[in-house]
């Protein structure tokens, strides 16, 4: 299957996976590649290599997304039946345009940026760049003007931490749980029930009053903007369901994203989120088949010298040793994934950074099953 | 690793590491327990945090870390962050690198070899800790709270906070976990380097915020540790590719923007340097009239690596310019997974260069 017949009909690709497996490459092929076909596509990018950056055009920090000149792809030889847009998100920047955007004054909003747990909030907690992510993902599809919205995740350990962290930070905008804690008089009180005072002074004596006194007014500052807040996230929680979105797991083949990989895929299912498929990115292609490396090296030794014979031998061994690898744990995603598709990217001898490396991964992602399998057939031959 | 050495980190044997060989080993490292002389004295340093760009290695650095510290005797723990058991499963993982699910135990000390302990360290059980010790019955009441501790997990750094903290506690001398021995090492296997860096600044945010009361007590006690240079080291892990030069790099920055410095940077899986450039001309010419298909895949293979070290030097050079100190090396390892002997490889390689 080609990354294009899953995606058909889809509005958002949320590419997620864990750290290092090639998130931000995929993401920026996939919407390339969607482009090329005719649709008018914006990539959300987090943190791109810097060559990649420049080779989308993404020198300047906007926090928009901006055309990508098409004689930039043309070059290469990729020729553009739609649009390619791109961004970088800054993820400070969209969390202060949604307080400017939510706040009922321009005064309210200066004050809430200026306050010491907003400024926290928006920076230094960990779920702050996914929930803004999330925030401009949302932004952008409700503006409508997009035929499909690829969206690179940000870098996490885990690729389960993407699902996770936006809910954190809603609940706490929302503030459901803190505002019975620091609501000053009265109503605190009888929402907590009996014996909540005991709970309160003791709560003021573990987190002491100042921290407490400077909650509540981050929060007397957001007022009804929180409900704005739990309106939003329902929204987002509607547009992250829709048939017309499709999560795209990213994994390179090692055992640990694999074990990752297999895992998000069961969460995604728990919660009922949409899953399109795996792109196993850097695969070490089987060289050998049956055969051992050590059957080789006779060989080897024979044609090129002993010794050097002998360190290609060396090089075949180990790198048959990643191939076993790949192959066992792609199995086991496989076996996981029961009948959801499955794309191998074979390794290739550089980092990819600029638009021909991006065309190199197009053509396996974008290529039907058979005609993958040819590729990755010449590779090894 | 010097030209020309081909060590294959290939594990023949793998049989997990709790049945195989343990690492300590103390007969065959007979060392002092204290001091001897070390070019970057990081492990003379009591809290160690181990950041770096997701996917570089990080994990396997911090235990390789810990194992060479248990060597020279350090009563050493590596603490993980972001409660996966990593530790213990690569300990604990079988020749096929499958894990046992039951095996792993959140929020204890485990010791999984002569003076290497590790500990998963999660906020809801960080809190719940620090409730139990620092407010007695009430502080047993709120942790049973929902509100609260949705409350505390919800406001914003108090996970850092509460996680930090329990590292701050492993750190002492005198522990207040009941009963519990102190080490002399301790090594944080720390978020990666965006949040890696919040992290370290969290307590000096939190005292400020709450300027009086406990948390601005144990935030600034955290802050003054962090900022103790002779206690608290800070190794940036990467590997030789563009965007983890970049991240380290920036890390750099970030790192001294906080009035703090990164002790050591390690540059993990690097390839050996197999070929010499005039044999890798000769490989492609043979490459070019070879038609039996696994002879082509063995020299392709040869060419693609060599191609794949080049760019690595590059990005060594550029990194090593950048950090503008040598950098510790680690090589590629080819095996199957992670297990314990080829963490004792890496520990092997560490004890080198430390």
């Amino acid at each position: 299957m080609s990354i294009a017949t899953l995606l058909e009909d889809k509005r958002v690709c949320v590419c997620a996976g864990s750290g290092g497996v090639g998130k931000t490459t995929i993401s920026a092929v996939v919407a390339l590649g969607m482009a090329a076909q005719g649709l008018k596509v914006a990539v959300v990018t987090i943190d791109p290599a810097r060559r990649l950056a420049n080779a989308l055009g993404l020198e300047e920090l906007e926090n928009e997304p901006r055309l990508v000149a098409p004689e930039r792809l043309a070059s290469s030889g990729l020729m553009m039946e739609g649009e390619l847009w791109a961004m970088m998100l800054d993820p400070k920047r969209t969390f202060d345009e949604l307080i400017e955007r939510v706040a009922p004054t321009p005064e309210r909003a200066a004050e809430i940026k200026a306050n010491r747990v907003y400024r926290e909030l928006s920076t230094a907690v960990s779920g702050s760049q996914e929930f803004t992510a999330i925030a401009k993902l949302d932004e952008l599809y409700r503006e409508g003007s997009f035929d499909l919205l690829v969206l690179d995740t940000p870098p996490a350990r885990n690729a389960v931490d993407f699902l996770d962290a936006p809910g954190r930070l809603t609940s706490f905008l929302e503030g459901r749980a803190l505002r019975a804690f620091v609501r000053p008089t009265g109503m605190g009180m009888r929402v907590l029930g009996r014996g909540a005072a005991p709970l309160l002074g003791a709560l003021r004596r573990v987190t002491g009053v100042d921290l407490l006194s400077e909650i509540a007014g981050f929060f007397s500052l957001l007022g009804d903007m929180t409900d704005d807040f739990s309106r939003r996230a329902e929204q987002v929680e509607r547009m992250l369901r829709a048939q017309t979105t499709a999560f795209l797991l990213v994994s390179s083949a090692q055992t640990e994203p694999i074990d990752e990989a297999i895992w998000f895929r069961h969460t995604l299912r728990e919660s009922g989120l949409p899953f399109a498929g795996v792109v196993v990115n850097r695969v070490h292609h089987d060289l050998l088949g049956a055969r051992e490396p050590e059957d080789l090296a006779a060989s080897l030794e024979r044609e090129l010298g002993g010794e050097l014979g002998a360190r290609v031998a060396a090089n075949l061994h180990d790198y048959h040793v990643l191939a076993r690898r790949d192959q066992r744990n792609i199995e086991r995603l496989r076996g996981a994934l029961e009948d959801s598709p499955l794309l191998l990217v074979p390794h290739l001898d550089d980092d990819v950074h600029d638009v021909e490396g991006l065309l190199r991964v197009l053509r396996y992602l974008f290529a039907s099953e058979a005609e993958r399998e040819r590729m990755i057939a010449d590779v090894v031959a | 690793m010097p030209r020309g050495t081909h060590t294959r980190l290939y594990s023949q044997v793998s049989g997990g590491f709790l049945r195989g060989i343990p690492c300590a080993a103390p007969t065959q490292h007979p060392r002092p327990r204290l001091k001897s002389p070390r070019v970057h004295g990081l492990l003379d340093k009591r809290l160690i945090f181990v950041t770096g760009k997701g996917g570089v290695g990080k994990s396997t650095a911090a235990i390789a870390l810990g194992m060479l510290a248990a060597r020279r005797g350090l009563r050493t723990i590596v603490a993980e962050l972001a409660s996966q058991e990593r530790v213990q499963l690569a300990f604990t993982a079988d020749e096929n690198g499958a894990r046992d699910a039951a095996a792993p135990k959140h929020f204890v000390e485990v010791e999984l070899a002569p003076g290497l302990f590790t500990i998963s360290i999660d906020p809801q059980h960080a809190m719940e800790e620090y409730l139990r010790v620092k407010a007695g019955a009430i502080g047993q009441a709120l942790g049973h709270s929902r509100l609260f501790h949705a409350f505390a997990m919800a406001t914003p750094g108090m996970r850092e906070l509460l996680s930090i903290g329990k590292v701050w506690e492993l750190a002492q001398l005198e522990r207040r976990t009941r009963g519990a021995a102190s080490y002399d090492l301790v090594i944080v296997d720390a978020p990666a380097s965006g949040h890696g860096v919040g992290i370290l600044r969290t307590p000096r945010t939190f005292a400020d915020i709450a300027r009086v009361g406990p948390i601005a007590h144990q935030g600034r006690s955290i802050a003054n540790t962090i900022a103790d240079r002779s206690f608290t080291g800070v190794v940036a892990v990467a590997t030789a590719e563009e965007m983890p030069v970049n991240e380290t790099l920036e890390l750099l920055e970030a790192v001294r923007g906080e009035r703090l410095d990164v002790d050591a940077v390690i540059l993990n899986a690097l390839y050996p340097q197999r070929f010499e450039e005039a044999e890798i001309d000769e490989l492609r010419q043979a490459l070019a009239q070879a038609s039996e298909p696994m002879t082509r895949g063995a020299l392709r293979a040869a060419v693609s690596e060599h191609a794949r070290a080049d760019i690595q030097r590059d990005q060594r050079n550029r990194l090593r310019d950048g950090v503008g100190q040598e950098l510790i090396e680690l090589p590629f390892v080819f095996a199957d997974h992670m297990g314990a002997d080829e963490l004792q490889l890496l520990a092997d390689a560490l004890e080198d260069q430390l």
